[in-house]
């Protein structure tokens, strides 16, 4: 990676970031907009958990990986508080590929 | 001072802000170590981090450096898999509106978990502003300081995967979009974005599958101001 490419990335990401706040500062957000894009990212988030959860670089992620998830979901729908959840998820799956599980 | 910063924030933000931004620090250092082992200056390996600023996109272009890829293959790559934070703006971009540096901090802060950590305050302004800044702060702090560590660890850091890290961040994610979840038309939408996210996931280059997600909305479109003054409600 040159120079340049860091460049372009690092401007083109901005730009991208920049993109949502200036297309929201254009036009007075309903109430009736502003549920839509708050659950427009909840959506986005959800499968990006979904996703990164079973896919791995376009294959099947394998169980130890979705599994540590879940087990970090559940402890979260129960209340438990976040660093919990957090290294909950991370022991699961570490100690699934302890024992050899993918 | 210190116990002024902690009132203000809270003693549970505080916490899960400890815990996220060690996290993100083993990630950190897990980039620092790989892009390290493939080559990269230290300082290159600092500017990637501190003016991309975007893990999920950093690792994919490595990746693809790795394999062989030309300069436009990991600028595409890298781009496509942040187009992602248009939506994230779109729903958060006003809690830092305000002056021209919150702007520009504000916006360079714009990630997956700093969104989630808003969005999870619900319709509290004043918190979800606080938990934006808080989040970003510690992402930020504990992301530079990670692959500083990775950096001078290089190849003494073993495989991230060993630790479970990668099940450590959609874990937080989901916790922290689980309460907007028992909204019911919000888990419709939600449910259906996944599955079509997943479903798309084998034809779409990585990072378009979960903007895909967005025609879940459809499933669950908020048809009146009165369904929307309801929904809003906390």
């Amino acid at each position: 990676m040159n120079v340049l490419v860091i460049a372009v990335l690092a401007v083109g990401t901005f730009l991208i970031r920049l993109a949502g706040p200036l297309l929201r500062g254009r036009v007075e957000v309903s109430d009736r907009a502003d549920l839509l894009l708050k659950r427009g990212a909840t959506v986005v988030l959800v499968a990006l958990v979904a996703t990164s959860a079973l896919i791995v670089e376009g294959a099947w992620a394998g169980w130890a990986l979705p599994a540590g998830v879940v087990v970090g979901g559940v402890l979260a729908w129960r209340k438990a508080p976040l660093a919990l959840v957090v290294v909950a998820a991370a022991a699961t799956t570490a100690g699934l590929r302890l024992l050899g599980v993918a | 001072m210190f116990a002024r910063l902690t009132r203000l924030v809270g003693r549970d933000l505080l916490r899960d802000t400890l815990a996220y931004s060690a996290g993100i620090a083993v990630a950190g250092a897990s980039f620092g170590a790989l892009a390290t082992a493939q080559g990269l200056e230290w300082w290159t390996t600092m500017a990637v981090s501190v003016l991309v600023y975007a893990g999920t996109a950093q690792f994919a272009a490595l990746g693809v450096a790795a394999s062989g890829g030309g300069p436009a293959a990991i600028i595409a790559t890298g781009l496509i898999l942040n187009l992602r934070h248009i939506p994230y703006g779109l729903s958060v971009g006003h809690l830092y509106w305000d002056r021209w540096w919150t702007r520009i901090l504000g916006t360079h802060n714009l990630l997956d978990t700093t969104t989630a950590f808003a969005l999870a305050e619900g319709d509290d302004l004043r918190r979800a502003k606080i938990a934006y800044w808080t989040t970003g702060a510690g992402n930020a702090v504990a992301w530079v300081v990670g692959n500083a560590a990775g950096i001078l660890a290089g190849s003494r850091i073993g495989d991230p995967a060993v630790l479970g890290v990668d099940a450590a961040l959609p874990a937080l994610i989901l916790a922290l979009v689980l309460p907007a979840l028992r909204d019911r038309s919000t888990l419709l939408a939600a449910v259906a974005g996944a599955g079509i996210a997943l479903a798309a996931s084998p034809f779409l280059p990585a990072g378009l599958p979960v903007l895909a997600a967005l025609a879940g909305l459809l499933f669950a479109w908020p048809r009146r101001e009165s369904e929307a003054r309801e929904g809003a409600a906390p």
